[in-house]
């Protein structure tokens, strides 16, 4: 069923591109591809996530720009559309933060929203002062998840970031890690702390965190969030270069994107998949990948063996 | 930061591509028609340096600087500053620079140019025309618009590089002026280097030529005041 009804939004959707007419469709798309977007339960609450989310890193980042700024609203627009959740920044990520919230001032504050945020600063003292500047330009009464990004003075931040969780000014607390680095130490916190989340980079080429790290957060019952998934757009650009596979049309994939994207969020100890993007076509095909059928491990093994020989 | 050796420069770019060169048009369209003032004091720092004079050096210093602050305060800060949390330090070091041209070239007048007698004044004045007449060519010829060029006096990169072309020409090895656009050059680069920029050598190979220069005339500096 699940299947056919992807053959439909296929089709849906080439038909809309032959006659340039999606804008006028977008709603009827975009409220039947809500109804079958994949969620994923948060295990320590099981609270259900759509497993695509919306990353910011580098894309946000546009200043004061007001074309761009636009623009990311329209992305954001079009992601909430598709049924996404979950968008997630820093404030490390230069003006993304007050872009996402321009965004969500533009969209009037869509409830669906569930707000990703991190703290980054080497001083645990002034966290809460960076949390409190993070939370207005959002514009949101409180985060939903907070991160210690980067392991950057975890120690001090996890204690503030807890102590807002028991006053119910936050829901959920995690870690961060990028790119393979500290997975020693981000294993380490994940056994000591009573972690919500923990978010590290994770693609179908850059899969070490399979070894430990999400075997780790199953058994321990934390939600994983992923990372750079088209390694900032490298991997799509290698991949693009190739035709499709012939099974990509039996998972109800249209694209490399969702390949990857599926892949991803097929690994059961995953909870969301955070492609960062600046288009809008762009987000509705990420926020397609995660509907219809997840993947079972013979199929993500023949999907490894296929973009490891290209 | 641990694990150093696993960062490349592109885990320290916060921005497209762009990006960065949106805020190039969005500055050119708010400070039009500052570009013809930049345009005049540039050829007047070419007529000083050819012509000479009692106040060449003072006028060249106050011109320079006067560009310096301007970049500092109307592109660095008030652009960006929006997309990198580092341009404060930024704006903090094109700001001394600015105080030291005044130091060194208008209360001390110590900043003399020479005309094009010899390799380092030739290299530095072909490096300031090229800064003031080609450089804003040289996106539109790598395919950016117009609106998008980067103008001595209005952009960081010609400012600083055109600096480095003075410098260059002038009779003392000035490093406590060098060092900012030196290091700015080295920022700048690896900057348009982590954007895959086709121009992203043009300020490090103007760096590398002003300190190769800067070495060889203090060497020859030091050779001539030691004994024979």
């Amino acid at each position: 069923m699940a299947q056919m009804l992807e053959l439909t939004r296929r089709r849906l959707l080439r038909g809309l591109a032959a006659t340039g007419a999606a804008a006028l469709f977008r709603p009827q798309l975009a409220s039947s591809q809500q109804a079958r977007v994949l969620k994923k339960p948060i295990p320590s609450t099981g609270e259900e996530l759509p497993a695509v989310g919306l990353g910011s890193w580098i894309t946000f980042n546009v200043g004061n720009d007001p074309v761009a700024r636009d623009a990311c609203a329209q992305v954001m627009g079009a992601f909430f559309d598709s049924g996404g959740r979950l968008i997630d920044s820093s404030p490390m990520y230069g003006s993304s933060q007050k872009v996402i919230g321009y965004g969500l001032a533009k969209l009037n504050g869509p409830p669906s929203l569930f707000s990703a945020d991190k703290v980054w600063i080497p001083s645990g003292a002034r966290g809460p002062d960076q949390i409190e500047a993070s939370r207005r330009f959002w514009g949101v009464p409180r985060f939903d998840l907070l991160q210690v990004h980067n392991l950057l003075s975890w120690e001090e931040h996890l204690r503030t970031l807890f102590a807002m969780k028991a006053a119910g000014r936050l829901r959920y607390v995690g870690i961060t890690t990028s790119e393979g680095r500290r997975h020693g130490e981000v294993e380490r916190i994940m056994r000591a702390q009573p972690l919500d989340f923990v978010q590290v980079t994770y693609n179908i080429l850059d899969r070490q965190v399979e070894d430990r790290i999400l075997p780790l957060a199953r058994d321990r019952g934390i939600g994983v969030i992923v990372n750079r998934p088209f390694r900032e757009g490298e991997l799509l650009r290698k991949l693009e270069r190739h035709p499709l596979p012939g099974w990509a049309a039996e998972i109800g994939c249209a694209s490399w994107a969702q390949i990857i994207l599926k892949f991803i969020v097929s690994h059961p100890a995953v909870t969301c998949a955070i492609p960062a993007t600046t288009r809008v076509d762009h987000v509705r095909e990420n926020m397609a990948a995660a509907t219809g059928l997840l993947l079972d491990e013979a199929m993500r093994a023949r999907m490894i063996a296929r973009v490891e020989k290209l | 930061m641990s694990e150093w050796w696993t960062y490349s420069l592109s885990d320290f770019l916060l921005f497209s591509p762009r990006t960065y060169y949106r805020l190039f048009e969005l500055h050119n369209l708010a400070v039009w028609p500052w570009h013809v003032l930049a345009i005049v004091l540039g050829l007047a720092v070419l007529v000083l340096w050819l012509r000479g004079g009692a106040r060449q050096g003072r006028t060249v210093a106050i011109i320079l600087a006067a560009c310096w602050l301007f970049v500092a305060w109307a592109y660095l800060l008030a652009r960006y500053d929006t997309i990198n949390w580092a341009a404060s330090y930024f704006v903090a070091a094109f700001a001394v620079e600015a105080l030291l041209l005044v130091w060194t070239g208008l209360i001390r007048n110590r900043l003399s140019l020479r005309p094009a007698r010899d390799a380092a004044g030739l290299a530095g004045l072909c490096i300031f025309v090229f800064t003031l007449f080609a450089w804003p060519l040289v996106g539109r010829l790598l395919g950016r618009p117009w609106l998008q060029a980067e103008i001595f006096g209005i952009a960081p990169d010609p400012t600083v590089v055109a600096t480095l072309g003075v410098l260059m020409a002038a009779d003392r090895t000035h490093w406590e002026l060098l060092l900012i656009p030196l290091l700015w050059c080295a920022i700048s680069g690896a900057t348009l280097w982590a954007m895959q920029s086709p121009d992203a050598l043009l300020a490090p190979a103007a760096a590398l030529l002003a300190f190769v220069l800067a070495c060889w005339k203090t060497l020859s500096r030091l050779g001539q005041a030691s004994p024979a």
